[in-house]
């Protein structure tokens, strides 16, 4: 009953040295091509790094989708955030003129703007829906500063990957990769629903990733850094890293 | 034999010549289940369990359900699950946080999906390989009546023991309902579920918009969990009503019980 014909040893042979032989050419692939995510190790590794290298192959330029103005939350929905800190009452004091936006890592030019600065940028609007891991969502305009004007202007070197985005509060900082970072629709946010962005949606200065989950979108950004590693930085497992054991892509 | 496998043997390899030349009187015939089936039926099962604590656990972070684009707590829900919730923002009326299990959860409910996706594509594509779909599982044409169903279903219902047709193949009402599973319940819910994905929205915009929206697709990933939650409980209880020990042989081994065990 249990004999194996030596035609069955023989394409099982074949099949398993095809399908070793494939791993690892889809590993190099992977590798090649920047579809390896930062957390592709440990149990989750494989299921996160399909879910990256999927979205990366299949939706690297596509546009999250945008709602007409009738489609506008009457109640956006503000969730809950740490206490502010000393850094940001003081700021918050002076009517935020002195909020500032450093840029450094792989940058050819180095900078730091205001938010003055920012809005003499090419400006951009757009209704977009945040979308809570959790299950909610709620769509708003948001207006401000596409990331890929302040990223062109400091110069991004050729061997960058990621980008990290780093809150007043230094315990919240998180990370996407170039491709998310240059995405015309990613946005530092200044105002929204035509006001200035309120303090309890991120004001005075909001990253907005539209094409990933809420907990990307980090409120109260002060500092971008542009880098080809995140080794050290990240280990989206690490209770007590930025993101608390939520996984790196948040695309899904 | 039953006549199900008639328009197979015409076609092919008959089932009955095989079983006439099988070597062992005590297995008689090809395996119950083929190897791959029972290697996919249980990577599914693993995948499925995975995939329900996980959706449960984060389903537990925003017990509301709401229908169309967008819903929040401070929009009205469609209706709720009157459990406590893992986030103090969610107004449920208990006085207490559950802690947050979303990090991990949707870690393992998105390896757990994969795996079900990839499990199930090899299971569909060599089911029409082998034909194994037509053969075990599409109704015979004698069986696709209603008056073949009302038979299937009066038989459940007066709790009647199976017959020697029943431990051979699968009756009128299974075939429908494991097609509608693979066929139909599967799909939607892989679905609803990638409708829920901003990135996967944005490449494919009309999968949520076809839906009614995203917090639509989300109600209705509940409802066909639920639905496939239901399928379960049936085809379990319905594996231990008909006998665990032969059942679970079958399907681990592939060996069909002998008949005498079957009184």
């Amino acid at each position: 009953m249990s004999k194996i014909s030596r035609r069955q040893f023989v394409t099982a042979g074949l099949a398993a040295t095809a399908g070793v032989s494939g791993l690892a050419a889809a590993a190099n692939f992977a590798k090649r091509y920047g579809l390896v995510p930062p957390d592709s190790g440990g149990i989750y590794g494989p299921g996160e790094t399909l879910t990256y290298a999927a979205q990366r192959l299949f939706t690297r330029h596509s546009l999250a989708r945008e709602f007409p103005r009738s489609m506008i939350s009457k109640v956006p929905f503000a969730n809950n955030m740490p206490p502010l800190n000393d850094a940001f009452k003081h700021l918050q004091g002076g009517a935020f003129a002195d909020w500032r936006l450093s840029i450094d890592g792989m940058v050819a030019r180095p900078a730091s703007h205001s938010l003055a600065d920012l809005r003499s940028f090419p400006v951009r609007s757009q209704i977009t829906e945040v979308v809570c891991e959790e299950g909610w969502s709620y769509v708003a305009e948001w207006i401000g500063t596409p990331l890929f004007e302040v990223l062109k202007a400091s110069g991004v070197l050729p061997q960058a990957r990621y980008l990290v985005y780093f809150s007043i509060d230094p315990d919240w900082w998180e990370s996407i990769d170039i491709a998310d970072a240059q995405h015309p629709q990613t946005l530092l946010a200044w105002a929204m629903n035509d006001g200035d962005l309120p303090v309890a949606f991120g004001g005075p200065l909001r990253l907005r990733v539209p094409r990933q989950l809420g907990y990307k979108s980090v409120k109260f950004v002060t500092r971008l850094m542009v880098t080809d590693s995140l080794k050290g930085l990240v280990s989206a497992l690490d209770p007590k890293s930025a993101n608390f054991g939520y996984s790196w892509y948040a695309g899904i | 034999m039953r006549a199900s496998l008639k328009p197979a043997c015409r076609a092919g390899p008959c089932y009955a010549s095989r079983v006439s030349h099988a070597p062992s009187l005590r297995n008689q015939g090809p395996p119950r289940h083929t190897l791959l089936v029972r290697v996919t039926h249980w990577i599914t099962v693993i995948s499925f369990v995975a995939l329900l604590v996980t959706g449960v656990e984060i389903l537990i972070s925003h017990p509301r359900f709401y229908w169309g684009e967008v819903g929040n707590s401070r929009t009205p829900p469609l209706f709720k699950i009157p459990i406590p919730s893992s986030r103090a923002t969610v107004p449920t009326g208990y006085g207490y946080v559950l802690p947050d299990q979303n990090g991990w959860s949707r870690y393992l409910h998105f390896e757990a999906a994969w795996a079900l996706v990839l499990t199930g594509l090899v299971y569909v594509i060599s089911g029409l390989w082998t034909r194994h779909f037509r053969k075990n599982l599409f109704p015979a044409s004698a069986d696709r009546t209603w008056r073949a169903f009302r038979s299937v279903i009066a038989k459940h219902l007066r709790l009647a023991p199976p017959d020697e047709a029943d431990s051979r193949s699968y009756n009128v009402l299974q075939r429908v309902t494991y097609l509608l599973v693979i066929f139909v319940l599967v799909p939607l819910v892989i679905w609803t579920g990638l409708a829920m994905s901003p990135g996967f929205n944005a490449a494919v915009p009309w999968a949520v918009n076809s839906l009614g929206g995203r917090q639509s697709a989300r109600t209705l990933h509940f409802f066909v969990s639920i639905s496939l939650v239901l399928f379960l409980v049936l085809h379990v209880a319905m594996v231990v009503l008909t006998g665990f020990a032969s059942r679970m042989r079958e399907m681990i081994t592939g060996l069909a019980a002998a008949s005498q065990e079957r009184t």
